[in-house]
């Protein structure tokens, strides 16, 4: 036990995380005898995902600042449809068009933001009326019709990743190469931060545990890109799944290694504390609304360019799947904590349950009996957990305490505060 | 009073955290009736040793045996062991700021009356509690309406509410000024005459030798040793040996100020109360700080120090109406917090819990956290830099952490205070403010901390300290200001100063008794 501690290395939760998914999947491989883990139905869990996943990454900053955005699939669909009618009515190109879209997102986030920010009206409320304002707002533009999208947006949603190079590989070349980079960039990665530590601290991490933890992950790795690339011939990894890894490393790195991400953190952890730390609190709720309906307009054209239409329906309970996956990946309600990676993983295993429970023909009311159930099993090994470790605390044994006392309108007061003062 | 037999054994506790062993061994004898203190310095494990008797850490997650009042006591919970007639007033205020009096009394044990709560009845209870500390207060008062020093007595109604037979209270003058301290040790002579025994974790050895029948002082996690004293005459070096092991001649080290110009000069500064319109609660203050200089704020609880300080740091708190700053002889509006950090203002909080930290990071993270651009490289963190910042920070403040990445919510109170000033000094000020700087540390490290204040001031820094203990005050300052009711009724040179002296001065808002 403590060996495999130790090449799990600090990230308990994490890998416990990453191995109940692995479990997961080989359980529904053997039960659907062995649909589950196919080029296929992976490509499709990507494609078919992707676009939730994008909105949890927006959603797990929103709920690590301690609000909640309950607008995103309307806002998701809202920004569609905007889309997909400048194309057809105003005979935008398709590039025209995403552009409007995502900048209506922008315009919302900002909307959204200013409520929350400048007046103090807590985001549940915010995003609650946002969600019938744009829910009303698309079935009203699209006149309750599904509007045609322009068909090169099928590459974003559905598209796969192009074939070239040699032949005796056996396999999509561009998934290949996406599998090695992956490989080298996790044990470089892995290296460099052993070496860091060491010349930080002067503890020498044993070799081994790394060289094992490289091992195994480049092996999931490259059997996944074996999986993606031997499909059917002109498939590969998808296109949606290129650009969530994007947005995944771009977002980790805002959330980790930015002023801005920080503050994230730090608004959520104790606002009062952060405003006297220099952080600008109005800003950073507008700044992280602001990105979340902008994540939910990408996520929405994503999901467009799949459908190759627009409908009015497009995004309904989008938020429900977001919010489970950023709470499945260990975020607290109370914020403060929750990360973009551990959200992925939430994000999956919800995902993988949607396929699997399919594959087994089992019904979508049974579906999401069983998704409810697991959202609250692991908030429930999450909380029980933490009690193990940190039971003498008192902000734990008091956990309304805090919030109480800086929660809803008096903090905001306290945030806009300082702008009265300017006047 | 106190007849020998012990109310209380600990015998042998030995507490382990992850990578810290919190308590080792520990053994503490209390007599029935008596009042007993526990001294030692942030970090000996004085709350730890409390929290494994009132049940917080519950039977199991320790070793060693708990006999009280002749049994052997296993408690699981806080709610056992306050059946047994134990209870705890904890370091930090627990009580829920907006409900009522009555409320926090009577939260988890309401008086039930076919199943419905009988408010009626509760508030008649409640009155009668608050006679037995010595309060008149209308039993529907918010808690957040109330100062410091009556939410501590009415966490003691509380505790009476209870039947309580043993009270452990865990450094409750902290937070209090010299009137509400010798209200409180008054009630606890009070509580003592009608049998209650008491447990009192201070740091302050002179309400210690005022009160405390006994005295048990702790260093390491270990049981250094346990005597009686006679009230009143208590060989306070004696503690001070055994807690930090070795004697310390001077409460305050020497220091001769070198001050130099007027680096920092408020003129005319009024701020209106956020919450009440038209009501100010700065009146028009001046005052200036020189390089090199350390200026005290005396002023009793609730004068406005606190409000005067953060309606300075960047308009943080309350409506500013006008006034100036001059900052190196420039005026400067510093509109926002960020605005003053750039300036090179710090504000230490003096609510480290509510103001100064947030409790979910580690040591590395706070101590950057007022000032991340320090640690970017092209525009992101370096977790390298950092690291070596906040490593920085933790030696020379000698915080008491196994290292930098440890949450700072595992950490002793003293030690979290030695963080957050750490995180301030991080930002480079040249004109710093501390609020309560020292509340909740130790002899020992308070003498440290007095050293580096005076680092600080001879490197030139302009140092305000706002404090309660006059004596801190008086040790400190190389002048001293008095607030009341929101005016700076004064100002004296530290020669001139006595704390008689200034307790007038912070009581009298007309200004003719300054001069
Ligand atoms: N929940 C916890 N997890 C890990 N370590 C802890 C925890 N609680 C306390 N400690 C550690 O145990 C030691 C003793 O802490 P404790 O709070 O008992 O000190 P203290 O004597 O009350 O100090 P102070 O005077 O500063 O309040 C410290 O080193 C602290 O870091
Ligand atoms: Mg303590």
């Amino acid at each position: 036990m403590k060996r495999i501690k130790e090449v799990m290395g600090g990230d308990f939760r994490q890998f416990t995380m990453v191995i109940a998914l692995v479990v997961l999947i080989v359980i529904f491989n053997i039960i659907s005898g062995g649909r589950m883990v196919t080029s296929a139905n992976f490509q499709n869990l990507i494609s078919g995902n992707a676009y939730v996943l994008v909105l949890a990454i927006g959603m797990v900053m929103v709920i690590v600042i301690g609000q909640i955005d309950l607008s995103v699939g309307s806002v998701a669909g809202f920004c569609g449809m905007v889309m997909a009618l400048t194309a057809r009515d105003l005979n935008f190109p398709w590039w025209a068009a995403v552009l409007v879209g995502i900048l209506i997102g922008v315009l919302i986030g900002a909307w959204q933001g200013f409520w929350l920010a400048k007046l103090g009206i807590p985001g549940f409320i915010t995003t609650l009326g946002g969600m019938m304002i744009f829910r009303g707002g698309v079935i009203w533009i699209s006149k309750s019709i599904s509007v045609p999208a322009p068909h090169e947006l099928k590459m974003f949603g559905a598209g796969y990743l192009p074939e070239w190079g040699p032949a005796f590989t056996g396999m999509n070349n561009s998934t290949l190469l996406l599998g090695v980079i992956g490989i080298f960039a996790y044990a470089y990665a892995q290296l460099r931060r052993r070496t860091k530590n060491e010349k930080l601290t002067g503890v020498n991490e044993a070799l081994w545990p790394v060289v094992v933890r490289i091992v195994l992950v480049g092996a999931v790795i490259g059997y996944l890109a074996w999986l993606f690339g031997t499909g059917r011939p002109g498939t590969s990894f998808p296109v949606p799944g290129v650009i969530l890894i994007i947005l995944v490393i771009i977002y980790h790195i805002i959330t980790q290694r930015t002023t801005f991400g920080r503050h994230i953190y730090a608004v959520g952890g104790n606002k009062a504390a952060a405003a006297l730390s220099g952080v600008n609190v109005p800003r950073t709720y507008f700044l992280t609304m602001l990105n979340m309906s902008f994540l939910a307009a990408l996520a929405g054209i994503m999901f467009i360019g799949r459908a190759t239409a627009a409908g009015p329906s497009d995004g309904t309970n989008w938020e429900l799947d977001a919010i489970a996956s950023v709470f499945i990946g260990g975020a607290a309600v109370s914020g403060g904590i929750g990360t973009v990676l551990a959200t992925m993983v939430g994000g999956m295993v919800m995902a993988v349950l949607n396929s699997g429970l399919m594959l087994m023909g089992v019904g979508a009311d049974r579906t999401a009996v069983i998704k409810g159930l697991v959202l609250l099993a692991a908030v429930a090994f999450d909380v029980y957990n933490k009690k193990q470790g940190r039971k003498s605390i008192i902000g734990h044994l008091f956990p309304g305490n805090k919030d109480k006392q800086e929660g809803g309108a008096s903090g905001a007061s306290g945030g806009s505060g300082g702008d009265t003062g300017q006047s | 009073m106190s007849d020998h037999t012990p109310i209380l054994q600990m015998k042998n506790i030995t507490k382990i955290f992850p990578g810290v062993k919190a308590l080792d061994e520990v053994t503490l004898e209390v007599r029935q009736g008596e009042i007993h203190a526990i001294c030692g310095e942030n970090g000996a494990g004085k709350s730890t040793l409390m929290k494994v008797l009132s049940g917080v850490h519950p039977y199991g997650s320790y070793t060693g045996q708990i006999i009280y009042q002749g049994k052997e006591m296993s408690f699981k919970d806080i709610k056992e062991s306050e059946k047994a007639g134990i209870a705890i007033i904890h370091q930090e205020l627990t009580m829920i700021p907006e409900l009522s009096i009555t409320e926090n009394i009577f939260m988890g044990n309401e008086v039930r009356r076919r199943g419905l709560i009988d408010w009626d009845e509760a508030r008649r209870l409640t009155v009668d509690l608050l006679k037995r500390v010595g309060l008149s207060l209308n039993p529907n008062t918010q808690i957040k309406n109330l100062g410091v020093g009556q939410q501590q007595l009415v966490e003691i109604a509380k505790a009476l509410s209870k039947n309580v037979r043993l009270l452990i209270l865990d450094e409750p003058t902290s937070a209090l000024n010299e009137e509400d301290t010798e209200n409180l040790l008054n009630q606890m002579r009070e509580l003592k005459s009608k049998g209650i025994t008491c447990i009192m974790i201070s740091h302050k050895l002179n309400e210690i030798a005022a009160i405390a029948d006994s005295v048990t002082v702790i260093r390491d996690g270990r049981t250094v040793e346990t005597y009686d004293v006679e009230a009143g005459h208590v060989d306070e070096d004696r503690i001070i040996r055994a807690m930090v092991g070795r004697s310390l001649e001077n409460r305050f080290p020497d220091h001769v100020p070198d001050t130099g110009d007027v680096i920092f000069e408020v003129s005319g500064w009024r701020v209106e109360d956020p919450l009440i319109p038209g009501r100010l609660i700065c009146k028009d203050s001046n005052f200036f700080v020189r390089a090199g200089e350390i200026v005290g704020f005396a002023g009793l609880m609730g004068a406005g120090r606190t409000e005067l300080m953060r309606s300075l740091f960047g308009r943080n708190f309350g409506i500013y109406q006008r006034g100036t700053i001059k900052h190196h002889g420039k005026d400067v509006k510093l509109k926002s917090v960020s605005a003053a950090i750039r300036q090179g203002i710090a504000y230490v909080p003096e609510d480290r819990k509510v103001l100064g930290l947030n409790l979910l990071d580690n040591v590395r993270m706070t101590t950057t956290s007022a000032n991340l651009k320090a640690v970017l490289n092209h525009g992101l963190i370096d977790s390298s830099l950092e690291y070596r910042a906040a490593e920085k920070e933790r030696k020379d403040l000698s915080v008491k952490a196994a290292s930098v990445e440890v949450g700072v919510s595992t950490l002793s109170g003293g030690n979290q205070q030695k963080v957050v000033l750490g995180k301030w000094i991080f930002t480079e000020p040249d004109v710093l403010i501390l609020d309560e700087p020292t509340r909740g540390i130790d002899v020992g490290a308070k003498y440290e901390i007095y050293r580096l204040i005076h680092a600080l001031a001879d490197q030139g820094k302009a140092v305000i300290m706002v404090s309660s203990e006059l004596p801190e005050l008086l040790g400190m300052s190389d002048r001293i200001y008095t607030i009341c009711e929101g005016s700076i009724t004064g100002v004296l040179d530290r020669k001139d100063a006595d704390s008689e002296k200034l307790m007038r001065m912070m009581t009298t808002t007309s200004d003719a008794a300054a001069n």
